[in-house]
């Protein structure tokens, strides 16, 4: 596959689909692996791999159990790599982590990783605008996209420059607030969504607090589609094995396909 | 609150000309350390209190209260005490800035103080703020009880079990005291949960960072707050010393908000400027290149970049980081960072006590404790003079001490 993370997703979108990008924290369980293929069966359109930190200051309790399970199990950016290569799916793969892991090397360095082992978007919560730049030209230079966050605070101007310096597609904070599962769907969700609509092209996806199939739906219809995260990791950290967690996914599929234009 | 005079403060006038630790700009870099490395979501309310603190700060009437609580309520400025006996026995002249003898017993009342001044003015009801001592966490239900504002203080669970009495002066003071769980149960791990907590109550809340530490403006907000100590320090040693500027400038360093404050008022002297770490919390010695709290610096780590647990009998130093300012200060050259171990702290907290009467925090001990190692070994030659900041007192860690004498 040569196509970049945000020409896949344009064209999944282009043909009226609303997207689904669900998360596994990397290394959570022996056969984590299994999850993401489940995942792209269950008709996934890219999947969001989390390479655990001990110190997710953007995370709520469900995904810091997962890192902290997946770091005690002795997880490592290196092993997971190693297994990212050996994974055959047919949708994109993107990294989610923290800076600090980010620059054990050099930024040029970590995403030629990436790419190597065929990952081929990046999301790294803790690296906003103004932090940004070295990062983004070196995943430019490796052809990796790198997704910039955009939340219920950001200016206009933030926006617009936050449209404008993201790849792949522009992931939308749901709400003030780290991850984990929520009941209703803010207001100002809605009001983001339309306001990063109307600046760009760009796939534009919600994440932060997507907790059930219906939720899913109404929110991507905001938007272009959704991120689904705490949800599923809820679900794994309870004892829900690969199948049930796709199944989960399978029912997420339906709800947006049922609410696609 | 009415003008106060600076003969109000003991004749104590302070030089307008020791800036060198200057303004990092709008990047909030230190060289390449420090920065603002938080989520997009938090982007606005650190322009917010930048802007509101650069306001602030060039505000004679902001400046003018604060000056007046940290005389009247704080009772600054603390003194400079010679440290007669413990001088006469490792053969140098030892003064110790009191901030123990600041109000609620440590030097963190100087940055709160200002800090909640701000928020108030900002027109926040609530603060947060993270706590390892607790100090901080004393501090700042201080400061709110002061202006008639809320707050939320995070601690580790281990910390909590360590430093009983200071949680129920938080509860007597009316703070909500938050017990933290996750990974090592110490101030790390507060911190994480207070940034947590800070992006969902954004609107209302004002994060009150106990440390030169935090996405900008906080290292350098906290180390202005702080240079008072500094400032004051190094006018009274103008007044008690032949030669005005001390051989050596010595403070402990957790974040290192107080060696930052002290470093502040004679960093364009020739003193020497030493940095105090415990040694299993050491991240200026033993620390590499990372992004924590939302700054860049230096942190303890293992090879894959996890943060590791720092170790030391002072609650208040077991942080994993340092200042950006400091990793700056360390890789110029301008100031040395040391470390002392657990055993030699407590030696040095008793020594202090039984020959000059001040039971100072484990936190501070760990200063005291390089000057007598670097005294007795001929590393400070004798007759040197040294100006040690004594960061806090120790009443709080009394049940600590017993447990291991
Ligand atoms: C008495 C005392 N000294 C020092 C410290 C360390 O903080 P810093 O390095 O910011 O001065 C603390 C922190 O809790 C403290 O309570």
């Amino acid at each position: 596959m040569t196509e970049s993370l945000e020409e896949f997703l344009i064209a999944r979108r282009d043909t009226g689909r609303l997207l689904l990008v669900p998360y596994v924290t990397a290394g959570v369980t022996p056969g984590w692996t299994d999850i993401v293929h489940a995942y792209a069966d269950a008709g996934a359109d890219a999947v969001e791999l989390g390479f655990p930190f001990s110190d997710p200051m953007l995370d709520g309790v469900t995904i810091q159990e997962a890192s902290d399970r997946a770091i005690a199990a002795g997880t490592t950016v290196k092993g997971i790599l190693e297994e990212v290569a050996t994974l055959d799916v047919d949708v994109p793969l993107i990294a989610m982590t923290y800076s600090n892991l980010v620059v054990q090397q050099s930024t040029a360095e970590f995403c030629a990783a990436l790419t190597a082992s065929g990952l081929r978007g990046l999301i790294v919560p803790d690296s906003p605008l103004e932090e940004v730049g070295e990062l983004a030209d070196a995943a430019a230079a490796e052809g990796l996209d790198l997704v910039l966050l955009a939340a219920p605070s950001s200016s206009r101007a933030r926006l617009r420059e936050i449209t404008e310096r993201s790849r792949g597609f522009v992931y939308a904070l749901t709400r003030m607030g780290t991850t984990g599962e929520r009941g209703e769907i803010p207001e100002q969700a809605v009001r983001l969504g339309r306001e990063l609509k109307g600046l760009t092209d760009r796939p534009v996806l919600f994440g932060f607090g997507v907790s059930n199939p219906a939720q899913a739906a109404e929110l991507a219809g905001h938007a272009d589609g959704v991120v689904v995260a705490s949800a599923l990791m809820r679900k794994l950290l309870d004892g829900a094995r690969p199948r049930e967690l796709g199944d989960y996914v399978a029912s997420i599929r339906r709800a947006l396909d049922h609410g696609a234009r | 609150m009415g003008e106060m005079s600076w003969s109000r403060r003991q004749g104590v006038t302070v030089p307008a000309a020791t800036r060198a630790m200057n303004d990092p700009g709008a990047t909030g870099r230190f060289g390449t350390y420090g920065g603002r490395h938080v989520p997009e979501s938090l982007i606005p309310a650190c322009h917010e209190i930048e802007a509101a603190f650069r306001e602030a700060w060039s505000d004679p009437e902001f400046r003018s209260r604060l000056d007046t609580l940290l005389a009247v309520y704080a009772g600054r400025p603390t003194p400079l005490t010679p440290a007669w006996r413990l001088s006469h026995e490792l053969g140098i002249t030892l003064f110790l800035k009191r901030e123990d003898l600041a109000h609620t017993g440590s030097h963190k009342i100087n940055n709160v103080i200002g800090q909640a001044l701000l928020a108030h003015r900002m027109g926040k009801e609530r603060l947060l703020a993270e706590t390892g001592a607790g100090q901080h966490g004393v501090a700042t239900a201080t400061a709110a009880a002061l202006l008639g504002l809320k707050a939320t203080v995070f601690m580790g669970e281990r910390d909590i079990e360590r430093q009983e009495l200071n949680v129920l002066r938080m509860n007597v003071l009316g703070a909500e005291v938050v017990p933290v769980t996750t990974g090592s149960r110490t101030l790390k791990d507060a911190c994480n949960e207070a940034m947590r907590h800070w992006v969902s109550s954004v609107d209302n809340s004002y994060y009150c960072i106990g440390s030169v530490m935090g996405p900008h403006p906080y290292p350098w907000m906290v180390r202005e707050f702080q240079r008072v100590i500094g400032e004051e320090a190094r006018a009274q040693c103008a007044a008690e010393l032949p030669v005005g500027v001390p051989d050596y400038v010595v403070a402990c360093v957790g974040g290192g908000s107080n060696a930052a404050g002290t470093f502040a008022g004679f960093v364009d002297t020739t003193a020497r400027l030493i940095g105090v770490e415990a040694e299993g919390g050491a991240a200026a010695t033993f620390g590499r290149v990372g992004v924590l709290h939302g700054f860049r610096s230096l942190v303890l780590q293992d090879e894959d970049g996890q943060v590791t647990e720092a170790h030391s009998v002072a609650a208040g130093l077991d942080y994993p980081g340092i200042g950006p300012e400091h990793a700056h200060l360390r890789d110029g050259g301008r100031a040395r960072y040391e470390t002392v171990n657990d055993e030699e702290v407590v030696q040095a907290l008793l020594c202090l006590a039984r020959t000059e009467g001040i039971l100072a925090a484990l936190e501070s001990s760990h200063a005291v404790a390089w000057v007598i190692r670097a005294a007795k070994s001929g590393e400070i030659a004798p007759g040197s003079t040294v100006m040690l900041t004594l960061s806090g007192r120790g009443d709080k860690d009394i049940a600590s001490i017993k447990e291991l004498l």
